[in-house]
């Protein structure tokens, strides 16, 4: 095996555990357990307080949504109408968690809700007394089950305890959890899709405006936010927003659960300052694997475009990323080294576009069909030199050109690794590099195409 | 019609599934529902269509449109396992690719078929959200993590030899059907099942690695007031160390009880 170097102490100061800490304790998902680690003491505080003020230690806090886009949270909570108080609003109010989880390379909301659900449901009974709303549903992924398990029975604990139901820790305050099983849907993930969903509709995203502030599910004001950002709410209301603003950066304040995977001695989850750089989470990883040098990585997940070695040192916060032409995403850090092949990598993400794309928009739906096959043609070694033009002009159609972020994040593979890895290309198209794949003789070399 | 294949006990279940939901919001249970035709048959068939249609009071056309456009719900009879092995990029590159081919190979069937004695069904699936435990395959969607492909052969001589290999996380093996019932939102009632699966450690790395060197955040005061008051003068920064304690100011409402349990 290879040897696992030891993190310096630059990368070690960056590590915040916050949200990741309990889930060292044993058997933390069960409700006795949980409210020895103060459990619920963030909710008790939280219901002394008017919800307005709640809103504000939020908005005060920076914090950003942790599903990807990085929308301030409080300002998301603060759109929602609001009646002066002891009025009820002429529509219910709804808080929606995003617990689908599923972007290529992320990996650190099942954890959370495997390990510690009861974080995640102290942190909606928050968040729905902030906006009052008296139903939240949490959203799981179809296939993770396993953490829809122990969610399920967290929810039912909760509700024996009093801490769901009516008149909640006798503050008069009401609310019901359902936890909602999806089917196997990446757009699922995409809020608005995600709301169709739970309406019992094909999952295909919304035109905005209207906002899901205002006419959300069922029509009706509602806040959608990821599993991570709602588990984030107890320690801000614990801890206050000036504690919270000691991580990160001053735009990108917090902790966050960066989740490293591939080339690396120890992947796994690593919750860090917003900021903390490419070469401190190799560190934390236990260095690079033997034999494997880095060559590509995203930072968060296949819809954020690639960066490669000359990044190590680019902060990994919102702004960061975004200087350097791609995105923070959801942080899934996913690292490639010399022994993979960023043409294969752009392939295998460009099928799971094709697969995934609902089909409402026409560049995501064909754009991601063609580019799949033209791909496909370089790997088998029937590449032309048009390809590369072909490919570019797809992405041109679809960046920007489509009713949600699954076209842009569609585009961002192909696009980044062209940019950088043409040679990988060209190297197919003109020989150098054997394919990948032997072609299919009975296929054509486009199906419908032209030629 | 679907009377004559969804006994009453199937009804009672979709009352209490569409009872979850706001009044008026029925539609909300279609999800649900078919999952709960998936646990009585397997798949969903036609006549599982219809009772959903049924029920919710839609038409057929409306139910298939939503059933085809979801991956979970198969069309056909699968088998009794239903392996899926993540094929997207990571797990691609870590062996992923490799295991599809050998078990391709060996159950001698494609992509989302099911082999002719009705035990096994194979699919490549997308990315499993357990890119850190990869490369990774699923049986009846529970995690087998790090399986190369002579690994994922054996996973498959035991469940053919009737054994039922413990998963790396989550619970025990159940049947899909069982499964399809927890998807339809029914607690896993197996004694023990829950507690199965203590987490690996790639889930645990970082906040040991912080537990091994002693680091934790400091300044963290929970009794730190909800109701900040501002800044002393307009674009003043607060150091990055420890708030002032909570002496000087008055809490937004009533303190939170010292004793947790008291209230309950």
């Amino acid at each position: 095996m290879s040897a696992v170097t030891t993190p310096s102490a630059d990368a070690l100061a960056q590590l915040t555990p916050v949200l990741t800490k309990r889930w060292l304790s044993p058997e933390a998902w069960r409700l006795e357990v949980y409210e020895t680690l103060d459990g619920y003491a963030a909710l008790r505080k939280a219901l002394a307080a008017h919800p307005d003020d709640l809103i504000q230690l939020v908005k005060d806090s920076g914090l950003r949504g942790r599903g990807g886009a990085g929308f301030p949270a409080g300002m998301k909570w603060g759109f929602i109408p609001q009646e002066p108080d002891g009025q009820q609003p002429s529509k219910p109010h709804y808080l929606v968690v995003n617990a689908d989880e599923g972007e290529p390379g992320t990996c650190k909301d099942l954890p959370l809700m495997m390990t510690d659900p009861h974080s995640l449901i102290e942190g909606i009974i928050i968040a729905s007394y902030a906006i009052r709303a008296h139903q939240a549903f949490i959203y799981v992924r179809g296939e993770a089950v396993h953490a829809a398990r122990r969610l399920r029975h967290a929810v039912a604990e909760a509700r024996r305890a009093g801490y769901l139901g009516r008149n909640i820790l006798d503050s008069g305050f009401d609310l019901d959890v359902v936890v909602h099983s999806g089917a196997g849907a990446y757009i699922c993930g995409e809020e608005t899709a995600l709301l169709d969903s739970l309406e019992g509709f094909r999952g295909q995203p919304r035109l905005r405006p209207p906002f899901p502030a205002t006419h959300g599910l069922y029509a009706s004001p509602t806040v959608v936010n990821n599993v991570e950002t709602i588990a984030t709410v107890p320690y801000i209301v614990l801890g206050g927003s000036q504690w919270f603003r000691s991580m990160g950066t001053e735009k990108s304040p917090g902790p966050k659960i960066f989740s490293v995977s591939g080339r690396v001695n120890n992947p796994g989850q690593y919750e860090c300052a917003l900021g903390t750089t490419l070469r401190q989470l190799i560190e934390l990883a236990g260095g690079m694997q033997d034999g494997h040098r880095l060559r590509f990585w995203t930072p968060g997940g296949s819809s954020t475009p690639l960066l490669t070695d000359e990044h190590l040192d680019v902060p990994m916060d919102f702004e960061g990323m975004m200087a350097a032409g791609t995105l923070l995403g959801t942080t899934a850090v996913q690292v490639f080294s010399d022994a993979d092949c960023p043409v294969y990598a752009a392939y295998r993400w460009m099928e799971f576009y094709h697969h995934e794309s609902c089909g409402k928009c026409t560049p995501c739906r064909e754009g991601n069909y063609w580019m799949k096959q033209v791909l496909w043609r370089i790997l088998t070694g029937r590449g032309t030199h048009e390809d590369l033009d072909t490919l570019l002009d797809a992405c041109d159609n679809l960046l920007g050109r489509a009713f949600c972020a699954l076209g842009d994040g569609a585009a961002a593979p192909v696009m980044s690794s062209i940019q950088y890895f043409k040679q990988d290309y060209l190297d197919y198209i003109e020989g150098r590099t054997a394919p990948m794949f032997a072609p299919d003789p009975e296929a054509e070399a486009l199906v419908g195409a032209y030629r | 019609m679907s009377t004559d294949v969804f006994g009453a006990h199937v009804y009672e279940r979709a009352r209490e599934i569409v009872s979850r939901y706001p009044e008026g919001r029925e539609r909300s249970a279609l999800l649900p529902l078919l999952h709960l035709v998936q646990a009585e048959q397997g798949h969903v068939s036609p006549a599982g269509s219809a009772f959903c249609a049924e029920v919710l009071g839609l038409t057929r056309a409306q139910v298939a449109a939503v059933a085809t456009f979801y991956t979970m719900y198969k069309r056909r009879p699968t088998g009794d396992w239903l392996i899926s092995v993540c094929t997207n990029t990571m797990c691609g590159v870590l062996g992923g690719d490799r295991t599809f081919e050998a078990l391709r190979e060996h159950l001698g069937v494609g992509h989302d078929e099911t082999t002719e004695d009705g035990t096994f069904t194979l699919e490549h699936a997308e990315c499993l959200a357990a890119c850190d435990y990869g490369p990774v395959l699923t049986v009846n969607y529970e995690y087998f993590d790090r399986v190369q492909a002579d690994e994922a052969l054996r996973i498959v001589a035991a469940l053919r030899a009737g054994e039922r290999p413990p998963p790396s996380r989550g619970a025990r093996l159940c049947t899909l059907r069982e499964m399809s019932m927890q998807l339809a939102g029914y607690a896993d009632e197996r004694e023990g099942a829950l507690a199965d699966g203590p987490p690996g450690e790639p889930t645990l790395a970082g906040a040991r690695l912080a537990q091994q060197h002693g680091i934790s955040v400091p300044g963290f005061d929970p009794d730190t007031p909800i109701k900040e008051p501002a800044p002393a003068e307009p674009g003043h920064v607060p150091p990055p160390t420890a708030p002032e304690p909570a002496a000087d100011r008055k809490p937004a409402g009533e303190p939170p009880a010292k004793d947790k349990r008291k209230a309950r």
